[in-house]
């Protein structure tokens, strides 16, 4: 008996081998988003307008520059950031929990040849589209209110797509873990809020305490900031491929304890 | 050595849960076309097996092959020839009734303008044409467990499982349903089935394993296992005397059982029993055939499974 808990640990840790199939993951998902596209993306540009609007204006008028931008383009390039953190981080939530849990979607499809591995797959790029499509309207409404400006800030949307499969993994992990929506708070009030709040999207990580910076540099959205920011206000990112690599290795490793802990809840 | 008549075969398949067994090394071998049932009380491992025929769930030791391939490495390729009707309807609720065809026929990588047809064909089969641009969340208990059935047929799989395909319907939607079972075997495609239902798998079975506590306790044709493991007759009597079960009791070739107020008289001597009871005033009683239900009763027991 103890022999066949073995055996079944080692299958779950397993190295994922997704196939071709993960898309078609991705597409039943746009499918419904394209469904609800009106409120989707009411919700989009307004959010984020109403920010640049309210506090850019409102509180630029104090500030003046940071660190050289105007501070509705310094708020805008933040944002542009922590978008995708939190739309991918909200869809690997409470939507792939929905569909993990109450719908059942994935037992239905684990009947037919897509696999947990292609499933977390195509969770991840859709959680990561979905991050590219509201940073995009924030680039939008951006560009529209003439706090960035030329074609550069186009170069920011790959950087998006990156900063939201960075995310997507470990949102995947909690809900893989989660029993039920209310976990959930652990997980946003202690690891995401707190990035949102000193991870440099409102303010420069420089004028936090030296302790508080290099703890701060270590975490994702930071290098998503330090990636994207320049990007957007047409320069080219110091550490370019550092910030990459780091937003890359979460994204695998994120990937990698999905897949595992969803085989774990799904395949027993 | 692979047998390409078999479609499923199993040796000494064991599965348990965090040290509790739920199959304890089961021997399966499902030939190709026809129905086959496998009946058991609840917690007996019927689902357990069939998830790991899917690849669904580890297997904890054994071996299969199913359609000819080693599980559960080759889980995906087998997946590709089965259809799933599962036990709890996991119709996709963001989608409506077509949609549904749709999107799942994208899951085994075949394209839209492929299987339209198809899936206008698979929902008049199941008799929801009209449904087509329904949601899942309007459709009756009875509607979603037919729009299951047309879903699993949307790959033209070989083998069809189905885990408890009527429960809880009513008997317009089961005798559609039995129906329709009849027409995908009379087309060749194998059928494995669990059910509760006893009069549902003598009506579709042509083979049948029962399964308790993780084993295959018994198995056969429906009418080789009544007349194996049952007598002929049952003769069922209400309100009858303790001095008259004593006399059933003496009749050769049977016996008795009491649960509660009725007597259970299993017998290869009817017509003695009857004469018995005939002249009896006091008391009501039925004279019928043997049936599978009586063959599951003696040999799952009567005990209330969880």
């Amino acid at each position: 008996m103890n022999h066949g808990l073995i055996l079944l640990r080692s299958a779950n840790w397993s190295l994922p081998r997704p196939a071709w199939t993960a898309l078609a993951v991705w597409r039943r998902n746009f499918l419904v988003w394209r469904k609800l596209l009106g409120p989707s993306l009411l919700f989009n540009f307004g959010e984020p307008l109403l920010y640049l609007l309210g506090l850019g204006y409102g509180l630029g008028r104090f500030i003046g520059e940071v660190e050289g931008l105007t501070y509705i383009a310094f708020l805008a390039t933040g944002l542009l950031a922590s978008s995708s953190m939190n739309t991918s981080t909200f869809e690997g939530l409470y939507s792939v929990y929905t569909r993990m849990v109450p719908q059942q979607t994935y037992d239905g499809m684990l009947a037919t040849p897509v696999d947990v591995d292609d499933i977390v797959l195509g969770e991840m790029m859709w959680c990561a589209t979905k991050g590219l499509i509201s940073s995009t309207a924030i680039l939008i409404v951006a560009l529209g209110l003439g706090a960035i400006e030329g074609w550069q800030p186009l170069l920011c949307l790959p950087a998006f797509f990156l900063t939201g499969l960075c995310f997507a993994g470990p949102a995947l992990v909690v809900s893989a873990i989660s029993r039920s929506y209310d976990f959930f708070a652990y997980y946003v009030t202690l690891v995401i809020t707190p990035m949102y709040i000193f991870g440099g999207v409102f303010y420069p990580i420089t004028t936090l305490p030296d302790a508080a910076q290099s703890l701060v540099s270590m975490l994702p959205l930071t290098h998503a900031v330090a990636l994207i920011r320049p990007l957007a206000a047409g320069h080219i990112p110091a550490e370019f491929a550092l910030h990459v690599a780091v937003l890359a290795a979460y994204a695998l490793l994120g990937f990698y304890f999905a897949v595992v802990l969803i085989r774990r809840r799904l395949i027993q | 050595m692979q047998n390409t008549s078999l479609v499923i075969e199993a040796t000494g398949l064991e599965k348990s849960f965090s040290g509790r067994a739920a199959v304890c090394g089961i021997d399966l071998r499902i030939p190709k076309g026809g129905c086959f049932g496998l009946l058991g009380p609840n917690g007996a491992g019927k689902t357990t097996t069939l998830r790991m025929v899917l690849g669904q769930c580890h297997m904890s030791g054994g071996q299969m092959q199913v359609l000819g391939q080693s599980m559960p490495a080759a889980k995906k390729a087998v997946r590709a020839h089965m259809g799933v009707v599962p036990q709890l309807d996991n119709l996709d609720p963001d989608f409506t009734v077509l949609e549904n065809l749709l999107v799942y026929a994208a899951y085994f990588g075949l394209r839209r303008r492929d299987v339209e047809k198809r899936a206008q064909d698979l929902l008049a089969f199941v008799e929801l044409s009209d449904r087509a641009r329904t949601r899942i969340g309007e459709l009756s208990g009875g509607m979603k467990r037919r729009l299951s059935i047309a879903r699993s047929l949307i790959n033209d799989p070989e083998v069809l499982i189905l885990d408890e395909p009527t429960t809880g319907l009513d008997p317009q939607v089961r005798h559609l349903i039995w129906n329709r079972l009849r027409s995908l075997k009379r087309d060749g495609k194998t059928l494995i089935l669990t059910t509760h239902y006893m009069e549902e798998a003598e009506r579709l079975c042509d083979h049948i394993a029962i399964m308790d506590h993780g084993r295959i306790i018994a198995e056969g044709a429906p009418r080789e296992l009544i007349r194996g493991y049952s007598e002929p007759d049952v003769i069922e009597v209400q309100g009858a005397p303790a001095a008259l079960e004593q006399q059933l009791a003496a009749l050769a070739g049977g016996r008795v059982e009491r649960i509660g107020e009725t007597l259970y008289c299993y017998t290869r001597a009817a017509r003695s029993a009857v004469a018995i009871l005939e002249p009896m005033s006091d008391i009501t009683y039925l004279h019928r055939p043997a049936n599978l239900e009586d063959v599951f009763l003696k040999l799952t027991g009567r005990d209330m499974r969880e």
